[in-house]
């Protein structure tokens, strides 16, 4: 049986628009799709990730136009679709003023407190 | 005799960016020097580390030559670590992320470290006998 | 019992994150056996100073602190100026503690 992941994510907007993804929330995918039984955890600034209206369309240098802007909210949408458990820390939403209007189905509300009561039915936690 | 202990590590930065490639490389060291195997699965910036295309350059701040500089490029201590596992009788199997190499243009690196994808780094994590990410910021 | 390696690379001087990892640590030992390894700039707290407290507070709660001794050479912490609670160590206790199979993150 494939080893218990949980991946703690809270880096955000780094690179994203060269990258046209999020290289974590992509690797995810990846992992995902090689096999890996994933939990993933979206705290700090990661959690703004789930809210609505993110638009990173229009980027372009001289002629040269990006076709493919980053939909990080869709993409983490699609890794609950996935069968991926992705938690998103509530007091860290609340912080940033991210009322539960503004987020996207498919995540699950994580009390900051719940992040160490994940630890326990995981073989690996990884940070990122 | 007890079986030799495998360790896992995710690297992302890019050489010369923050301390944490170094740190990277002193706990490879330090696994090796244990007689442990070590897989890297280098991500992103970390694909840049093994670089063969790095080179030494002298330090006119300091007033010193290339030679009087002796400045270690990070593939030489990749390359010295990959001697130093087969002297103590274990492995160090560097993948590189392939689509990182391509997207970086960073295809030269020295020999030893391997093309390979996530597939990698998830059989890496089911081997090993743990594995740390050393995540970038 | 569950056991946790917490590598933490950053200070909170320059990162007010640290403190939610400080806040993992604690919240980890109340059932489990947690070593928490600084690193890198994440020694710099570990000499005597204001926010060194809160590692004196997580070491009273039963967290192994321990600060990488190449780390403090390079910044010029003295073992006579640590924190009480900090203990120097050398990365190996990093591999050994992965090698035991602890959980193991790295902020």
């Amino acid at each position: 049986m494939a080893k218990k992941i949980l991946s703690i994510i809270e880096s955000a907007y780094r690179a994203t628009l060269e990258e046209q993804d999020d290289t974590v929330i992509w690797l995810m995918h990846a992992m995902r799709g090689a096999g890996a039984d994933l939990t993933v955890v979206l705290r700090g600034n990661a959690v703004n990730y789930v809210t609505r209206g993110q638009d990173a369309s229009g980027l372009a240098f001289g002629g040269r136009r990006q076709t493919n802007p980053p939909r990080i909210d869709d993409d983490v949408a699609k890794l609950a679709v996935k069968g991926v458990d992705v938690f998103v820390v509530e007091d860290d939403l609340a912080e940033r003023g991210i009322e539960p209007s503004d987020v996207i189905e498919g995540v699950k509300l994580l009390p900051r407190s719940g992040i160490a009561q994940l630890f326990g039915s995981s073989d690996q936690v990884f940070h990122w | 005799m007890a079986e030799k202990k495998t360790l896992t590590f995710a690297l992302m930065d890019a050489p010369y960016e923050n301390a944490r490639t170094t740190t990277a490389l002193r706990l490879i060291d330090a696994a090796l020097r244990r007689g442990f195997n070590v897989n890297v699965f280098a991500y992103e910036g970390a694909i840049g580390i093994p670089s063969a295309k790095q080179a030494p350059h002298p330090n006119a701040v300091h007033g010193r030559d290339v030679i009087q500089e002796d400045h270690p490029n990070p593939k030489e201590w990749v390359a010295a670590l990959i001697k130093e596992a087969e002297k103590l009788g274990g492995k160090l199997d560097w993948v590189q992320c392939g689509l990182c190499v391509d997207e970086r243009g960073i295809g030269e690196w020295i020999t030893g470290p391997r093309r390979g994808s996530p597939a990698d780094f998830v059989k890496f994590i089911e081997d090993s006998d743990n594995t740390l990410v050393i995540p970038t910021k | 019992m569950a056991k946790y390696l917490l590598i933490e690379s950053r200070d909170p001087f320059e990162v007010n994150d640290v403190r939610y990892y400080y806040d993992l640590a604690a919240a980890l030992a109340k059932e489990g056996d947690v070593t928490l390894f600084l690193v890198q700039n994440g020694v710099l707290p570990a000499r005597r100073c204001e926010p060194s407290r809160h590692l004196t507070v997580l070491a009273a709660a039963g967290v192994r602190v321990l600060a990488d001794e190449f780390s403090l050479r390079e910044r010029g912490i003295a073992a006579g100026r640590l924190a009480e609670g900090v203990a120097a160590a050398g990365l190996d206790v990093v591999i050994d503690q992965l090698a035991e199979g602890r959980k193991a993150l790295w902020h």
